[in-house]
């Protein structure tokens, strides 16, 4: 769109009656063609406009220039005198009245691009055959279109010790580099981590970390590492997970949608064999340019993780689950549902008979199962935040028409209904462009002025916001953040920390700086609320009034690439499928009829949230729970959580692999993951990203896992199956059937949509203040990005560069404790203690942050929510227990 | 109708009664192929016995038939199968596929491929006519050992691919691909 747009006049006649030149532009001529271009554009970018293709290595567009390479030397002329030289067209700017000569009309040009392609390849070795770049590589391709056919050089070539890991995750080898400066410059410049430079001089000049400078120090811990590799243009940065998996011609590519976080970030994926090989960026502007961040980028083995299920299962007489078909799985579910929907009780339902022993009592209705009491009766819905709109669409329209109920929650952690209150005015409904509720997009993070990010740490919780948002500080704006320490993504973005007591954070936005709220109430100014607000009560409603205090626009950053559809499609407890309000009668009549079941009437009840439905299954109030993609130890209590699946007549469970849920499931249906299915997902933007199937699982070997058929669907169609079984129509067979009519749902909610918000405040209960007196020690915590997370199995080269999980605590704590930096440290809580290395930070005193889940090296994870600490509530340190130093540390 | 109508029918068969048969006695008597005769592939072997193919897929991409299937593999100084740092994981040739045309030996960097003059490729089982590494590995020759094993005739890829002929003289073993003729049954 924008190539044709922006395509400038051109005319290949000296003719007298040209237009004038347009404001701001200079006109030029290149390979005497004359144009007009924008004043300060490269020559070579006014080349590519035209369709000459200047050969290049060191230039991107998304890069400030460099000249590193100069392999795009053109001839010159300004005011009648040619330049003594060919110059570099990749950092000249176009000039009024500029004479340009290519390759392609210049001879003196084409000489010098085959001496500096010469010059480039006199010490690269002829790898091609073993290198992961062959095929695809920028090298290789202009080395045949511009380079000589003979080499001149005899003699023997520089080499090095090869390959280099620079990272777990990158390669490096410095044999094959041609020093064009792209890692480094991206490092530098896009994502702020300057872990690799240039060293050396001279012939020995090349890239490297501090560790290889020196023998020790820091390596390439970067989120955003593997973006070198793909714009690396000769192989010398490889990626470890992908080494001499395939050839490009091998591959099959396809475009998709980031699965792993709220960005919506458009990807490329490579496969071959029925198995994703590689993902790569794919290039949105408007959304992630060319970047992603190495969880998009190498996490995506999980679809061939062993524990992948591939049919359905049906828990048997003798307490096991066994495969069984789908007619038989779906009609044993739809069974079980009815009844426990009904509170028929359950017969026969062998569930739950795996040992107890960890099963803590946790409430006291459990143990007194013999005594007579109302029966259970409902069935509660816990989809997960992972779901694609479609299947998000279909869980909501399940809940409500098959089980009859509002129990559905799909945010699988920490939640209020404050949030839920503050979701409905400012985010259900929106998105960008949306004449009546526009949303804040990157292309307005990028304009804005101002930027206040609130209860989110971007590089952890959503990383190409980070980007994004290190573009715009680069560019002027002002980008604070409400946290407790200078962390990473606040170092980057150019380190404005509005320091806050955790906890404390509403009576930190109440009295922010004078300057700030100023610059908050200029037209532009953007805050971004992450999902963790919700940890503490009146966060939600202090950022609400601050918007309304200054104007500026509010954006919700989730981490799950599902919460947001999940949001618009009712899948939480006040809000129908559309938006509307559940205690909204008119909006359940708009729904009903939209629905084409006029006269109907959808339950009224208001829905209860995730704890809620927990609390209910494990006192024995609900008879059953549908789960979807819920890892419990994401759950605010794990342990309730345990509880709830045993205790519940019937769980049925939709999961991709096996987990805690299906271990405790009566019915176990397989769903299809990302890449085996259509969909949408709806990122923080509300933007819709649409994205087709990567692997069809229907044909051939592609969908075989450890050499068994997997026979999965998209979770829309499953539910609709087994709504059919259970009487009930949902018109969800596929994708495009769902997407379609969630549009028109939503079109006929509109009117309910904006009432949404009054019902809810209305129904709003004010959970009871239940911090008493100033603790001692405060805990600050959020999730890292990468933490032993489900979709992250199988990628030992992506964990090798999760950052390490430590304690932080200011100098004076420190001391205070009498904590030891690089000493282990005991963080503990009601439920249980997690040891870690201390490092200092600047924390307010009194403050201790930790990651809020920690993988272990046994595989399983800690939590700081099993441990029974949030953020902000109180905490205990106990320092000096084992002396270890962080080297030896376990973790 | 002519008095001879009905013996000039037999003139091409009398006529070929007289010449040599171009019948052959096959398979009791063998037939000598062309020296460059395309038969069965094999993949050959550095003089101490490791494997020359690198896994590159070059001639995975050449082939016309899509008859071949490579998968590289890293090699470690702990498990060697060729010098250098990659090697074939995984090969295979579909002879339900292969055309004979040759491309792929053509395309081979290393001359780890060559075509045998064996050209007895007949089977009554589809699966069995997938050839898979072993079975189209030259086989060990006397000196050569079985890979993985650490680079015997230098000190990396480089002196192999330089040097190796000349070692290989001087170790007195040989290379196999000069003898490749040799090797095929037909030939003896």
């Amino acid at each position: 769109m924008t190539a044709a747009s922006e395509r400038a006049p051109e005319r290949t006649t000296q003719d007298e009656d040209l237009p004038p030149v347009p404001e701001g532009h200079v006109r030029l001529t290149i390979d005497d063609r004359i144009v007009d271009a924008p004043q300060g554009e490269l020559i070579i970018r006014t080349c590519e406009r035209l369709g000459i293709v200047v050969p290049r290595f060191c230039d991107h567009p998304l890069l400030d220039p460099a000249g590193a390479c100069r392999q795009c030397l053109v001839e010159v002329e300004m005011n009648g005198r040619p330049m003594p030289k060919p110059q570099a067209s990749c950092t000249m700017t176009v000039a009024d009245g500029m004479v340009v000569k290519t390759q392609m009309t210049s001879a003196v040009a084409d000489k010098a691009q085959q001496g500096v392609m010469e010059l480039l390849l006199i010490n690269h070795p002829l790898d091609c055959p073993v290198c992961d770049k062959g095929g695809e590589c920028p090298l290789q391709n202009q080395a045949m279109s511009s380079g000589r056919a003979e080499s001149r050089f005899v003699e023997e070539k520089r080499t090095f010790a090869k390959p280099l890991p620079i990272s777990d995750e990158v390669l490096l080898d410095r044999e094959r580099c041609v020093l064009c400066q792209r890692c480094t410059r991206f490092s530098r410049q896009i994502a702020g981590d300057q872990f690799i430079e240039l060293l050396e001089r001279g012939a020995h000049q090349q890239i490297g970390t501090e560790e290889t400078a020196f023998g020790e120090g820091e390596d390439f811990q970067s989120y955003y590492s593997g973006n070198t590799i793909q714009i690396c243009p000769v192989g010398a940065l490889t990626s470890a997970s992908y080494r001499f998996r395939s050839r490009p011609f091998d591959l099959v590519s396809t475009p998709g949608v980031a699965e792993h976080d709220s960005s919506g970030a458009s990807v490329r994926r490579d496969w071959r064999r029925g198995a994703v090989q590689r993902v790569l960026a794919g290039e949105d502007p408007e959304v992630n340019e060319e970047w992603i961040d190495d969880k998009t980028r190498f996490a995506f083995r999980y679809t061939q993780a062993a524990d992948r299920i591939t049919r359905p299962l049906v828990r048997g007489a003798d307490g096991a689950l066994h495969d069984a078909s789908w007619t038989e799985a779906l009609e044993r579910a739809a069974s079980l549902l009815i009844a426990a929907r009904d509170g028929l009780g359950v017969s026969g339902g062998p569930s739950q008979t795996l040992d107890d022993s960890d099963a803590t009592p946790l409430t006291p209705g459990e143990g007194e199962e013999d005594t007579e009491r109302e029966p259970k009766r409902g069935v509660g819905v816990l989809p997960g935040g992972r779901l694609t709109v479609e299947d998000a669409y279909a869980y909501g329209k399940f809940a409500r028409l098959a089980l009859g109920t509002n129990d559905v929650d799909a945010r699988a952690r920490v939640s209020s209904d404050e949030e839920l209150d503050f979701l409905a005015a400012h985010v259900v409904g929106t998105g960008p462009g949306h004449v009546w509720a526009p949303s804040v997009t990157y292309g307005a993070l990028e304009s804005a002025r101002t930027v206040l990010c609130v209860a989110l740490e971007p590089e952890e919780e959503a990383p190409i916001v980070l980007l994004r948002l290190r573009k715009a500080a680069r560019a002027g704006t002002r980008v604070h953040h409400l946290g407790q320490w200078s962390t990473p993504a606040v170092v980057k973005t150019g380190g404005h920390l509005v320091r806050a007591v955790p906890g404390e954070e509403p009576v930190a936005l109440d009295a922010l700086p004078d300057e700030l709220d100023a610059a908050l109430a200029a037209p532009g100014a953007v805050i971004l609320v992450g999902e963790r607000a919700a940890d503490v009560p009146g966060l939600y409603d202090a950022v609400g009034a601050l918007a309304n205090r200054t104007g500026a626009k509010v954006a919700w950053v989730p981490r799950r690439a599902g919460e947001r559809g999940a949001l618009d499609a009712g899948l939480v407890p006040g809000l129908l499928p559309g938006g509307g309000a559940v205690a909204d009668a008119g909006a359940r009549a708009a729904l009903a009829s939209a629905w084409g079941l006029a006269g109907t009437e959808l339950p009224a009840t208001p829905g209860r949230d995730l704890t809620g439905i927990l609390r209910a299954a494990a006192d024995g109030e609900l008879a059953g729970l549908v789960v979807g993609g819920v890892e419990l130890d994401d759950l605010p209590d794990p342990a309730l959580a345990r509880a709830a699946l045993r205790e519940a007549d019937v769980v049925v469970s939709l999961e991709q692999r096996h987990s805690e849920v299906t271990e405790l499931a009566d019915v176990v249906l397989p769903v299809a993951p990302v890449i085996h299915k259509s969909g949408t997902f709806r990122n923080w933007e509300g933007r819709d990203r649409r994205f087709a199937t990567t692997i069809d699982p229907s044909g051939g070997s592609a969908g075989h896992v450890g050499g068994r058929a997997a026979i999965t669907l998209p979770d829309c169609r499953v539910l609709d199956t087994l709504a059919v079984e259970m009487d009930v129509d949902l018109f969800t067979q596929t994708p495009d059937v769902a997407a379609a009519e969630f549009t028109r749902v939503a079109a006929a909610l509109t009117d309910a949509r904006s009432a949404a918000h009054g019902h809810l405040a209305a129904a709003r209960q004010t959970p009871a203040e239940e911090r008493g007196g100033e603790p001692a020690l405060r805990l600050a915590s959020w999730r890292q990005l990468l933490d032993g997370g489900r979709l992250l199995v199988d990628e030992p080269e992506l964990a090798g560069t999760a950052r390490p999980p430590r304690i932080r605590v200011s100098p004076t704590t420190a001391t205070r404790l009498g904590l030891v930096e690089g000493a282990m440290a005991g963080l503990e809580g009601p439920r249980g203690a997690l040891h870690l290395p201390v490092e200092l930070a600047d924390l307010p005193d009194d403050v201790v942050w930790a990651p809020a889940r920690v993988p272990q090296p046994d595989g399983g994870v800690v939590t700081l929510a099993a441990l029974g600490l949030t953020h902000g509530g109180p905490v205990a340190v106990t320092g000096g227990q084992r002396d270890l130093t962080i080297e030896e540390s376990p973790a | 109708m002519g008095l001879f109508d009905g013996v000039a029918g037999f003139g091409v068969t009398f006529s070929t009664m007289f010449r040599k048969v171009v019948t052959e006695d096959y398979p009791r008597v063998k037939k000598v192929t062309a020296p460059r005769y395309h038969g069965r592939h094999q993949l050959n072997r550095h003089p101490d016995g490791l494997e020359k193919c690198v896994g590159c897929e070059l001639c995975a991409w050449a082939c016309p038939a899509d008859a071949i299937y490579v998968e590289g593999g890293d090699n470690t100084d702990e498990e060697r199968y060729s010098p250098g740092e990659r090697y074939g994981a995984i090969y295979q040739i579909n002879y339900l596929r292969c055309i004979g045309c040759g491309l792929c030996i053509e395309a081979c960097p290393t001359r780890s491929l060559t075509m045998t003059n064996e050209y007895e490729l007949a089977d009554d089982d589809r699966q069995d006519l997938i050839y898979d590494k072993e079975r189209l590995l030259a086989p060990l020759l006397p000196g050569m050992e079985q890979p993985p094993h650490p680079m015997r005739l230098g000190e990396d890829e480089q002196d192999y691919y330089v040097q190796g002929p000349e070692m290989a003289r001087r170790r007195d073993v040989h290379d196999s691909t000069s003898d490749e003729i040799d090797i095929s049954g037909a030939a003896r």
